[in-house]
């Protein structure tokens, strides 16, 4: 991994924010353990039959999510798909109303009519998780097109994997935000695998983001997405551009996710030893040896899990007891009437 | 009141909502500079300039998505899809994202755009550039779908459509570009979801939209002068909502249904007026209802194949002819 790290490395900006701070610091291993909990939590879950349906976890993955979310301003806007946990609760959405969805209750944040596939909590700034593989950077792209044509100075920021790099909404989207030069960052998780298929044996280039950056006269930024520090300063340059008016950014970060594409699938595609040799770069195990190599002591981490995983186990009792949606709804919201009348 | 082509109509139609409301902004291909390839969008770019009026790259899929987020945030865009036959290359908007957000979210999320494009045959582009695909559209739970027929409607129904908390799809007729009709002065502001009896009358129902009202129309006067018969003709205007009141209504008096439908047979709009009409006025029907469509096949180039491939007004006049005397 040492060639990923050092090539990620002088991808940075240099000079920026090189110095995180202890406070900023915590929040990003808050955020991670929190993800990571509860991510394992929802995998549990589903082995208990509670949780329903498919659902794309993040495992391995946190760092991105909590870099992001972290450097981000209240009103920035974040995109995500159907892998979206994690990018939903790194915006400060409750877990109860995360788990809740998961698990098709009337607590969830949408009451069970989205599903794990489809999280959403406008007031957090969570605009939606998309599910049909692209489709959502155009959307991106419209929410930071209302920005720069309201002054308004938030960023929207679209989170996708490395699979979508093949499919034609990727490349509308990004030559679109580039013409228009738009507040808008592209972030993309290079996870190794499309969903079973490694995605260098359907790539023409290497890195499926980054390689492709200069096709829309954008910098090739490759990093590690397993350390939060170097995402989070990434993040933040990208945020500074963006609301200077220097248009879009694209982020490749190489991360890889724990467990398999979707709930369906035990990962059996991958070759021996290589998910042992990622867990050695887990990002949650990385930032709590950081935190001690800056002098945060044992006891101020210890607290951090201690409190995270009561946060998910209170959740988990709630939702547990949390009614399941009444049937009214399913036929409100179709229109903005709040029905679904399609005639008189 | 003034002639106005409809061509004329659309440009009027979006610089009435661009001027009353900050927020509506336009884009699609060639829409600024060039006007728009069918010039239905000329003057726009002078009037309120390259940052409401925007041309965008050949990516219909990042027009509507672009159209999407910034409806979703606030603004009211009018994004054009150049012919309705591209739908097939962003459909994922039409059918997966604007429609299904409010419902996924719960509520939270909103989606009021408006999506133009040209639609239907007569100008012999064959069979990827002239096809009606309204009940594409049509089927889909979360959009509505309006198709006028005039240039009054085409201004107020635009106006209804910009100012609908909801994605319309609102369909233009490539055909009746050039068509004119009386416009009055001042705003226009119709409502979706209302269909207008075109020419009353008693003796047979005939339902039709966009191109397919003037041959109604005509044909509705040939069998009236040539045959006798006296034919209400309904434009049924806006597809979701549907004013199935009105067309019930005409069907109760008159007690004779035909549907005119430029849209290849399978699963046209007809299609599901008949089966409101047979669930729910079986008894009002003195005849089986008859749908007058194009045949189920892809549109050809040639002049004479697309003419008799459409529903002309001789054989609109001869089915409804054959019908009310069998």
């Amino acid at each position: 991994m040492a060639t990923v790290e050092s090539r990620a490395l002088k991808s940075v900006p240099a000079g920026i924010n090189d110095d995180i701070g202890e406070e900023t610091r915590l929040k990003l291993y808050r955020s991670q353990v929190l993800l990571r909990e509860a991510e394992q939590r929802a995998f549990d879950l589903f082995l208990q039959n509670l949780v329903k349906g498919t659902s794309h976890l993040s495992l391995g993955q946190e760092a991105v999510a909590a870099g992001f979310a972290t450097a981000m301003q209240p009103g920035d806007l974040s995109f995500c798909t159907y892998r979206g946990h994690a990018h939903t609760l790194a915006r400060g959405v409750p877990v109860e109303k995360v788990l809740g969805e998961l698990m098709q209750r009337d607590n969830g944040l949408m009451r069970g009519k989205g599903g794990s596939m489809h999280l959403t909590s406008s007031e957090h700034g969570v605009m939606g998780s998309y599910a049909i593989i692209g489709a959502h950077l155009p959307i991106a792209c419209g929410a930071a097109w209302r920005a720069q044509y309201k002054g308004a100075k938030d960023v929207s920021v679209c989170f996708f994997g490395d699979g979508t790099t093949n499919i034609g909404a990727f490349h509308e989207a990004l030559n679109f935000a580039a013409v228009w030069k738009l507040p808008v960052i592209f972030v993309c998780e290079n996870n190794l695998y499309m969903e079973y298929t490694p995605i260098s044996s359907v790539t023409a280039v290497a890195q499926p983001a980054a390689d492709r950056a200069a096709a829309y006269g954008l910098e090739r930024i490759l990093i590690d997405g397993n350390d939060a520090d170097i995402v989070y300063r990434t993040a933040q340059a990208a945020f500074a551009k963006a609301r200077a008016g220097g248009g879009p950014s694209l982020i490749e970060c190489l991360t890889y996710r724990h467990s398999g594409h979707s709930r369906a699938d035990p990962a059996k595609y991958r070759p021996d030893g290589e998910l042992e040799k990622w867990k050695e770069r887990d990002p949650v195990k990385i930032y709590r040896e950081r935190l001690k190599q800056f002098g945060v002591d044992d006891q101020a981490i210890v607290a951090i899990e201690s409190d995270v995983r009561k946060i998910v186990d209170d959740a988990t009792e709630a939702c547990k007891a949390a009614p399941m949606p009444s049937l009214d709804i399913l036929t409100t919201d179709v229109y903005a009437d709040g029905g679904f009348a399609w005639r008189n | 009141m003034a002639e106005l082509t409809y061509r004329d109509a659309v440009a009027r139609g979006i610089a009435q909502e661009m001027e009353r409301d900050d927020d509506v902004v336009f884009l699609g291909e060639d829409v600024a500079g060039a006007g728009g390839v069918f010039k239905a969008t000329v003057g726009l770019l002078e009037k309120f300039g390259p940052i409401r009026v925007r041309d965008t790259p050949i990516s219909e899929q990042a027009i509507m998505g672009a159209a999407m987020g910034a409806a979703m945030t606030g603004l009211r865009p009018i994004a054009e899809i150049m012919f309705s036959d591209f739908f097939a290359v962003c459909f994922d908007y039409i059918a997966n994202e604007f429609p299904k957000s409010r419902y996924m979210s719960n509520g939270q999320l909103k989606c009021p755009l408006v999506v133009r494009t040209g639609n239907g045959a007569g100008s012999r582009f064959g069979a990827q550039h002239s096809q009606s695909v309204e009940n594409w559209c049509m089927m889909i739970p979360g959009l509505k779908v309006v198709a006028p027929s005039n240039p009054r409607d085409v201004i107020g129904l635009m106006a209804a459509a910009v100012r609908d908390p909801d994605p319309v799809i609102f369909f233009e007729h490539k055909s009746l570009y050039a068509t004119k009709g009386e416009v009055p002065d001042g705003e226009i502001v119709d409502t979706l979801g209302t269909a207008a009896v075109a020419r009353p009358g008693n003796d047979a129902t005939i339902l039709a939209l966009a191109l397919m009202v003037p041959r109604a129309l005509a044909a509705a006067e040939k069998l009236k002068v040539e045959h006798g018969i006296d034919c209400e003709v309904v434009d049924v205007r806006s597809l979701v909502p549907l004013d199935t009141q009105t067309i019930l209504g005409s069907v109760a008096r008159t007690h004779r249904l035909f549907t005119v439908e430029e849209n290849p047979r399978l699963c046209g709009w007809g299609a599901e007026i008949v089966s409101i009409v047979a669930d729910e006025a079986f008894y009002d029907l003195d005849g089986p209802p008859v749908r007058i469509t194009t045949p189920h096949i892809p549109l050809p180039a040639a002049d004479i194949l697309e003419d008799i491939a459409l529903p002309s007004v001789d054989r609109i006049v001869d089915r409804v002819k054959r019908s009310m005397n069998s």
